[in-house]
């Protein structure tokens, strides 16, 4: 029997929920790592090599080394983890947010002024705007 | 015996603990928000409780994906503030009440909500910025602080019926507690947010009011709202909403006391991704 996954058909949005979460396991490890300022600094002079520690999948390391943060959502990364690459990287939660959306961040910040994304036309796959 | 006397919710959003650590409080961006905040720290004063039972969620600080607890209480006699990856916050040490603690742990368990008990923890913006926003940069905290972890970043995360009814077995705990503590339960995170994905960004005043109306009037019927409501209307990072319930669960008249007085009501977009909530509420 399938499971009550009613949130599927959320536009741009990935819920990370246990099956999420399992494969993405190693990824999200590896993010957390990034806790310890001497992780930090081997990940940065050498990143492929530290990635290579892990046994993440080919994909989520290339997706870490290109900072595509929508990739690694996709193959089980969650934001909060992933937030400890941009802490490493000098980003701020904005930036690392923002940059998911295609937006600069210019862009981002000034539509977040200007009280956010509209729910209008965000509710459903499909919806008209 | 103890009793609860107040409740106090907030979103708990990093970057304002990051303004106001880094003196950029007074800032434009920055200053209505601290506005909204200045009623609530002069009312803290006043009313300063012996111990703050609050309720928070780890942003995969002491909770990596090894453990991920439903509901876990902290038991220690102090957590320390944590290095989230941009140093830990310059903020006091947390002291806990271990002895409160232990006794709502048994209390909870026994009236079936399985806790996970900590003994050991640092503790994240999502307890330190509440504590910010209410206290300033105090030296020290004003009283011990019970802090009560949440999981919502693996869903699926508690019901918010679960977490109404686990307000009302927290107050139950504290109740029977001999000695004669003044006890305040703080609810935190939200509002609507969504930090991740091209929908990042999304905000949803009509949702944030209307929440905080039924959480004031009709927190039975809002506990029934069911997740994919927050995660659709709210952001995908909104659903720490259902962390209020747990604060308003507590509250007397749910248990059949008066209803409480909204001592305080503060809305405000944005806190860098996030719209910012709060409210005051004591009971009569």
């Amino acid at each position: 029997m399938s499971l009550d996954k009613p949130y599927m058909d959320v536009p741009g949005t990935t819920i990370f929920d246990a099956d999420m979460s399992r494969q993405g396991y190693h990824l999200n490890q590896f993010c957390m790592s990034l806790m310890k300022a001497e992780n930090r600094a081997r990940f940065k002079a050498d990143e492929r090599a530290y990635l290579d520690e892990w046994p993440m999948s080919e994909e989520q390391k290339k997706a870490v080394l290109a900072r595509d943060l929508n990739r690694c959502i996709e193959l089980g990364g969650n934001i909060y983890f992933l937030a400890k690459i941009g802490a490493t990287d000098g980003k701020s939660f904005q930036q690392m947010a923002g940059s998911m959306t295609g937006m600069t961040d210019e862009q981002y910040r000034d539509m977040m002024v200007k009280g956010g994304r509209s729910i209008e036309g965000n509710r459903y796959v499909g919806e008209k705007k | 015996m103890a009793h609860i006397t107040a409740s106090v919710y907030t979103s708990h959003v990093p970057a304002i603990g990051a303004a106001l650590d880094l003196g950029k409080s007074a800032e434009p961006y920055w200053q209505p928000v601290f506005k909204g905040y200045e009623f609530s720290k002069q009312w803290l004063r006043d009313h300063r409780p012996d111990v703050i039972f609050l309720v928070f969620n780890d942003h995969a600080t002491a909770f990596s994906l090894d453990m991920i607890p439903t509901f876990a209480i902290g038991t220690a006699a102090e957590f320390t503030p944590a290095d989230e990856g941009w140093g830990p916050r310059p903020v006091p040490k947390v002291i806990g009440h271990p002895k409160l603690a232990a006794h709502i742990a048994q209390s909870v368990i026994q009236d079936d909500f399985d806790l996970t008990i900590v003994n050991k923890m640092d503790v994240d913006h999502g307890l330190t910025v509440p504590l910010s926003l209410m206290c300033g940069q105090p030296q020290a905290w004003p009283c011990p602080i019970i802090p009560f972890a949440v999981n919502v970043v693996q869903y699926p995360v508690p019901s918010g019926r679960r977490c109404y009814m686990l307000g009302k077995a927290i107050r139950k705990a504290v109740e029977s507690y001999d000695e004669p503590l003044n006890v305040q339960i703080w609810g935190t995170g939200g509002m609507s947010h969504q930090l991740q994905g091209p929908r990042a960004g999304l905000i949803n005043k009509e949702f944030d009011q209307a929440f905080l109306d039924r959480l004031i009037g009709d927190p039975e019927g809002l506990a029934a709202m069911p997740h994919i409501d927050y995660v659709r209307e709210a952001g995908s990072e909104g659903i720490e909403l259902v962390m209020w319930l747990i604060a308003r669960g507590a509250m007397d008249d749910v248990s059949g006391g008066k209803k409480p007085t909204v001592r305080h009501r503060f809305y405000h977009v944005p806190a860098s991704n996030t719209a910012v909530g709060h409210l005051i509420l004591e009971n009569n």
